[in-house]
């Protein structure tokens, strides 16, 4: 980690002396053919944003459906929220999704249900009263600045207001881990740019663990770069040369995660893939 | 090279059969444990049940009325046009208002089941929804299989009552018979074990193509090529398996109620 870190948005005493949110040890998987992950080992602390990298199709997508226990390891062992999913049954496995969010990479909305019945469908399967989930469901929507589309339906919203319809939905349950698949991805710059502003406002604000996938380098650096100043209400960067702590990088080339590390470590590495990645 | 051909083709037959089983039985198992989504099981009712009403009465009441007409001209070669009703009324209920009730449905619904569930599939809705929490074998497959059967139940009843009638309008509008006639004789030979004959083909069929719709949604594979190949394949292993499944319970029902 670098010595220039700041100290940002960190997690209680009593979660950081916790394990960790998510742990994979050696995971490989296929799908009957060569492998698509091989021995992935990686963890996600409490209060941690881990931000992996790696150009299209070598394996992220899959890498966070495995995590959230929507796939299942060939090989290894993969700990969500300290129980081994690896082999969990599916019908203990939603108990513990439903403890962690996925903005999915096309936002995966619910096409007939209403912006305000897809942010809240957690809490409708959990017959919350509706005036609690309209409150709730405004708050969600007011925190991706989205309000009005409350009762629109996702055919006519953009591409990037369905990806903050799908991040208010990820987090109107409050979650304990939050996975990010390509929030950005096929978007325009501005659009991308309020994204991202509103991960490090749940990363900084929330302390909320995040596992988030791209192949855009300069998002990960915005993050790396940039917090959360609540009193003006937008992300500001940091102070030259310094990053925050708890975003730290992971990169993979052709199923193989080549790089667990740092910002610095990033930028420092001797890997030809990351060198070339970089550039 | 044609033996490998074989050989994979046979294990992915096995395999699919294999698959659609612990998906059917899956689908039983969640009515007895809960959540159960009652208000899903309604909404499918609905869709299923209301929404399929207009192609069952049609098709039930032209059927009755071909039946009769056919059967009329037969018939009086015999001068044994008085029994026009016995005869539609049994087929209607013993095997035409089944059968023809179950294909009708299976081409509306399971293809609708298949090409819904295909779209979530390939849209990443489906993964969504685990990933919310939910099963969507409890709060999509289940509802649709028990919709499937509760509805089919008594639109095969709607359709034999409308196949009589079409027989009672042919008769009396173009055979000019007496009505009361063909009507009494529907009446009178109808027997408790061609109802019991009758009212259990639906609920199997029932399960057949909600099963078979849903089953080939949740496999989609290869985006909206894929869905439309779901959603054909749906409508046809349904529509075969409820004629071939019509005659493995016909000769059962035949065996416990002989005629």
């Amino acid at each position: 980690m670098s010595d220039t870190s700041i100290s940002a948005a960190q997690p209680p005493a009593g979660e950081q002396e916790a394990g960790p949110v998510v742990a994979l040890r050696g995971v490989s998987l296929d799908f009957d053919g060569p492998p698509v992950l091989e021995d992935i080992s990686f963890s996600v602390a409490s209060g941690e944003t881990r931000v992996l990298l790696g150009p299209a199709g070598v394996g992220k997508s899959v890498l966070l459906k495995l995590i959230i226990g929507l796939l299942r390891p060939r090989k290894g062992t993969l700990h969500l929220f300290g129980e081994d999913i690896s082999t969990l049954p599916e019908e203990r496995l939603f108990p513990l999704r439903a403890r962690a969010g996925m903005v999915f990479q096309e936002s995966a909305l619910f096409d007939s249900l209403t912006v305000r019945d897809n942010v809240a469908y957690q809490l409708i399967q959990e017959r919350v009263p509706d005036g609690e989930i309209d409150t709730r469901v405004r708050e969600a929507l007011s925190f991706v600045g989205l309000e009005e589309t409350f009762s629109l339906y996702p055919a006519s919203l953009s591409g990037g207001m369905k990806r903050r319809v799908a991040i208010a939905r990820a987090l109107i349950h409050d979650p304990e881990l939050i996975l990010y698949d390509s929030p950005t991805g096929g978007l325009d710059p501005v659009t991308s740019t309020t994204i991202i502003e509103l991960i490090v406002k749940r990363r900084d604000v929330h302390a909320t663990p995040a596992l988030l996938v791209t192949h855009r380098l300069q998002d990960a650096f915005t993050l790396c770069n940039h917090r959360f100043d609540s009193e003006q209400n937008c992300m500001v960067p940091l102070p030259a040369g310094e990053t925050n702590p708890n975003t730290t990088f992971l990169m993979l080339e052709e199923g193989r995660l080549i790089l667990d590390g740092s910002l610095d470590e990033l930028l420092h590495s001797d890997n030809k893939f990351v060198r070339e990645f970089l550039e | 090279m044609a033996t490998i051909a074989i050989d994979r083709t046979a294990k992915q037959i096995v395999l699919a059969v294999q698959d659609y089983s612990l998906f059917a039985w899956r689908a039983v198992l969640n009515l007895f444990r809960p959540p159960v989504y009652w208000t899903d099981f309604l909404m499918q009712s609905d869709i299923i049940g209301v929404g399929s009403l207009p192609i069952v009465i049609l098709s039930g009441f032209f059927t009755g009325g071909v039946l009769a007409l056919q059967s009329a001209a037969t018939l009086s070669e015999f001068g044994a046009t008085a029994v026009t009703g016995q005869f539609v009324g049994l087929t209607m209920i013993r095997e035409l208002g089944p059968v023809l009730t179950g294909i009708m449905v299976a081409g509306r619904n399971a293809s609708s089941m298949a090409s819904e569930l295909g779209s979530m599939v390939v849209t990443e809705q489906i993964d969504a929804m685990r990933a919310l929490g939910v099963d969507p074998m409890r709060k999509l497959v289940t509802p649709r299989i028990f919709s499937s059967i509760a509805m089919l139940l008594l639109l095969t009843i709607v359709a034999d009552a409308f196949g009589i009638l079409g027989g009672a309008a042919v008769t009396v509008l173009i055979s000019h018979q007496n009505g009361t006639q063909y009507l009494n004789s529907a009446y009178e030979h109808l027997r408790y074990s061609d109802i019991i004959q009758g009212l259990t083909k639906p609920l199997f069929f029932g399960y057949l193509l909600g099963s078979i719709g849903c089953f080939y949604g949740m496999r989609t594979t290869g985006g909206t090529e894929g869905v439309g190949r779901s959603t054909i394949s749906a409508v046809v292993t349904s529509s075969v398996l409820i004629i071939a499944v019509d005659f493995v319970i016909t000769h059962i029902l035949l065996t416990i109620f002989p005629t």
